[in-house]
């Protein structure tokens, strides 16, 4: 139970991370990881989100007609990603201005719906919670590394924190506007990957 | 049992029923702070307009309320420009209202692309401890590149120069279009002035540099690489300054003014 407790934990950081391996939930890492402190509330929603889906799928795994079972889970993955939306504008409002529609669109990642229907759906509750959150803390891991690029070479920050002196305020960084933009989301997820796989051959798909 | 119709619709309705009270529970006792959030988020912007907070300043919300003090909401009819005596500024809201039948009518064609006009609008008086007028600040808003951009206007008390403008939603290109919360740009507003001899509105945001307010007043530079969100912000301020915007309403200041 404890080696599988650790292994439902760990394997989706580096071994089995969902954006890097599976390629889920790439819409919302591109979205919202311009600036740290937005991917960092993001992160925290989609593990809240998949850890208890996870757990109430798993609750119910016994229960729930197989026919249905895909709407079930979207029923209870839908009313979290709402009431943790509301939760987002009652006490983060800043952030949750900033995030806009990407708390909702957490019912279309990928990454929610596969844990539910691949794990929570043949595995006991603790188990599933735990797979959760681990899946979640995959997702997060990269978009909390691709936020501080992003951040750090397109604002010359980090948390909202100057790092970079930049050029027009007297300093020496001129920002690169690319790394505002979505697409050099592509290119450091795209690096991450690349990294990952030379790091762990095993992950490369057979020739 | 399991897998037949009887049980897989109970099961259904018995799962719909249990995340219905739960999203509803916590939408309900949550509703109060949110609004609380959402208005206090609008009374910062309204203080960032008006020179009484920083842009990046945080401030908590008992702070925001106290330098809100001195600062009258006025609820007023948009066509006559007349205050409303029986409106509630607390619990008005423009962007609402604009929405719902009820209390908007379909705006005439503009370049702004504004669809409905509210038939009242929320300003506000901003005053000094000692009760004297400082400024005007009018709610503004029109498309730009992605979508709408909303913000605020402050005019000074003559209503013929421009003290600030502001942005608190966009969804502009950060680095190009969405440098219209750029402090910098935002710097160049202040003296400029919005109204020709005849009262109608002038200001442009051109292509290139403007000069400095007192001998260019009626331009403002540019967003580089942002042609369309400029032609907006030119846009927006044409509509809400003119005749189907803010237009009667700043007619009646400037009488009050002459004869007052």
């Amino acid at each position: 139970m404890a080696a599988n407790a650790r292994q439902a934990l760990m394997d989706p950081l580096f071994n089995n991370n969902p954006i890097a391996l599976q390629v889920l939930g790439i819409c919302s890492a591109l979205a919202v990881t311009t600036q740290m402190d937005t991917a960092f509330v993001m992160s925290i929603a989609v593990i809240s989100v998949t850890a208890l889906s996870s757990l109430f799928v798993s609750m119910l795994r016994n229960q729930i007609p197989t026919n249905i079972r895909i709407i079930v889970q979207l029923t209870i993955i839908a009313s979290l990603v709402i009431v943790t939306d509301q939760i987002l504008k009652a006490y983060v409002f800043e952030i949750s201005k900033q995030l806009t529609v990407f708390v909702g669109l957490i019912i279309t990642n990928c990454i929610i719906m596969g844990r539910a229907e691949a794990y929570a759906m043949q595995n006991p509750p603790a188990l599933s919670l735990i797979d959760g959150i681990g899946n979640g803390l995959g997702y997060g891991l990269i978009l909390m590394v691709t936020a501080f690029v992003r951040e750090l070479l397109g604002f010359g920050s980090l948390f909202n924190k100057q790092v970079l002196p930049l050029a027009v305020e007297g300093g020496w960084y001129t920002p690169n506007g690319l790394m505002v933009l979505s697409p050099s989301a592509f290119f450091i997820i795209g690096g991450l990957i690349w990294a990952l796989r030379a790091w762990k051959p095993e992950q490369n798909e057979a020739e | 049992m399991q897998g037949s119709v009887v049980y897989n619709l109970g099961f259904a309705a018995a799962v719909c029923v249990v995340c219905a009270v739960f999203v509803s529970s916590s939408a309900v006792s949550l509703r109060q702070r949110q609004d609380y959030n959402a208005a206090i988020d609008k009374q910062r912007n309204v203080l960032v307009v008006s020179g009484l907070a920083g842009d990046d300043e945080e401030l908590t919300s008992e702070e925001v309320e106290r330098r809100f003090a001195n600062i009258q909401q006025v609820i007023i009819n948009l066509e006559t420009g007349n205050e409303v005596p029986d409106g509630d500024p607390l619990t008005f809201d423009q962007r609402r209202a604009a929405k719902d039948p009820a209390t908007s009518r379909a705006a005439p064609p503009n370049a702004a692309q504004v669809i409905r006009l509210p038939n009242r609008a929320l300003v506000y008086e901003v005053r000094d401890a000692q009760g004297r007028l400082q400024l005007h600040v009018l709610p503004v808003e029109g498309l730009g590149l992605w979508g709408m951009l909303y913000g605020f206007i402050a005019l000074d008390p003559t209503i013929e120069t421009v003290q600030a403008l502001t942005f608190y939603e966009h969804k502009e290109t950060p680095g190009l279009g969405g440098e219209v919360d750029n402090p910098r740009w935002k710097a160049l507003w202040r003296g400029r002035r919005p109204f020709n001899d005849a009262f109608e509105p002038d200001l442009t945001v051109i292509r290139g540099r403007a000069g400095p307010p007192d001998e260019d007043p009626h331009r403002v530079d540019g967003l580089s690489g942002a042609t369309v969100t400029s032609r907006g912000v030119t846009n927006l301020l044409e509509f809400w300054l003119g005749n189907d915007g803010f237009g009667p309403y700043l007619n009646r200041l400037r009488q009050e003014r002459v004869t007052g």
